[in-house]
């Protein structure tokens, strides 16, 4: 099967705005923590984490590039993770 | 620019969906063991808050940006040779291990300063404190020394990657090994997103 790398030339500010932006919001990250919000500020600094990981999945990682296929895999162990840790934590709280 | 002619058959996208496919099991690598934190943190809130004020923000936010930054200069070193910049991508890869290196030495600092306090595995210090205490610090070495060790990993693939850019073997005509190697340093990036939250900022 021929195929052919992908043809896409990603323009260099697209990554250098994604750093800017990765920069950003570990700023953000450690200004939540300051805040002392309680559990509010745990949730708070995941939420950022997250936005930078996908930031970082993105482009960075070419997803936002790539076929369906990739980005669909992507959702496979994310969910599994995600039911894994659901499920754990029901047994903490409802023990 | 660079035009790819196709004297060989390559498979671009199976390479790549074989480096996926990898790093799925590093999620899931790294997903075990924030579930590990996640449940003792939740039974031990109070002595992880705690446990986490001898963490330095500071070595932490720098390692953050240092790692940030690598990625940005690995994702322009695969930009570069993409455009056929064979030059340019070579100053980004080096960039990039330069960098890293940056962080391990932060790393070493880091590290021998718990050390000097007297907080590692099995310190009579440590095993003096509370049960959550203990955990929060095995945690953190656990985590935070594979994720070093993938850092050394990513380091030595890109080094390599480096050696075959300069003689030929990465080209703008063939270079998904380069990209396969930054799929790996990025991801190294990811957890490392992850880790710095909940180690150094859940005071």
């Amino acid at each position: 099967m021929e195929q052919k790398p992908e043809q896409h030339f990603v323009a260099t500010r697209t990554f250098v705005f994604t750093w800017l932006a990765l920069l950003l919001l570990t700023g953000l990250t450690v200004e939540a923590a300051h805040l002392r919000m309680g559990e509010w500020s745990m949730i708070a600094n995941i939420a950022i984490a997250s936005a930078k990981a996908s930031l970082v999945l993105w482009f960075f990682m070419h997803l936002k590039y790539e076929r369906k296929l990739f980005k669909v895999l992507l959702f496979v162990p994310i969910a599994t993770i995600s039911i894994i840790i659901w499920l754990t934590f029901f047994d903490i709280w409802y023990r | 620019m660079n035009e790819t002619t196709h004297i060989e058959h390559r498979d671009y996208i199976g390479a790549k969906l074989g480096m996926w496919l990898f790093l799925f099991t590093e999620i899931l690598l790294f997903g075990g063991m924030f579930l590990v934190y996640a449940e003792y943190r939740q039974v031990n809130t109070a002595d992880f808050h705690e446990a986490g004020r001898e963490m330095n923000v500071f070595i932490g936010a720098a390692n953050t940006i240092i790692l940030l930054t690598s990625s940005l200069t690995m994702a322009l070193a695969i930009s570069e040779i993409h455009r056929g910049r064979k030059d340019r991508s070579v100053l980004f890869q080096a960039a990039t291990v330069l960098l890293g290196v940056g962080f391990l030495v932060n790393k070493y600092f880091e590290w021998s300063d718990h050390i000097r306090h007297g907080f590692y595995p099995d310190s009579p210090q440590l095993l003096a404190m509370s049960h959550g205490k203990i955990l929060f610090f095995g945690l953190y070495y656990v985590m935070t020394g594979i994720h070093a060790l993938h850092v050394v990993i990513g380091l030595s693939v890109i080094a390599f990657m480096l050696a075959l850019t300069l003689r030929g073997g990465v080209s703008g005509a063939d270079y998904v090994k380069l990209e396969n190697a930054g799929l790996f340093w990025h991801l190294v990036d990811v957890i490392w997103i992850y880790l710095f939250p909940l180690f150094y900022l859940i005071t």
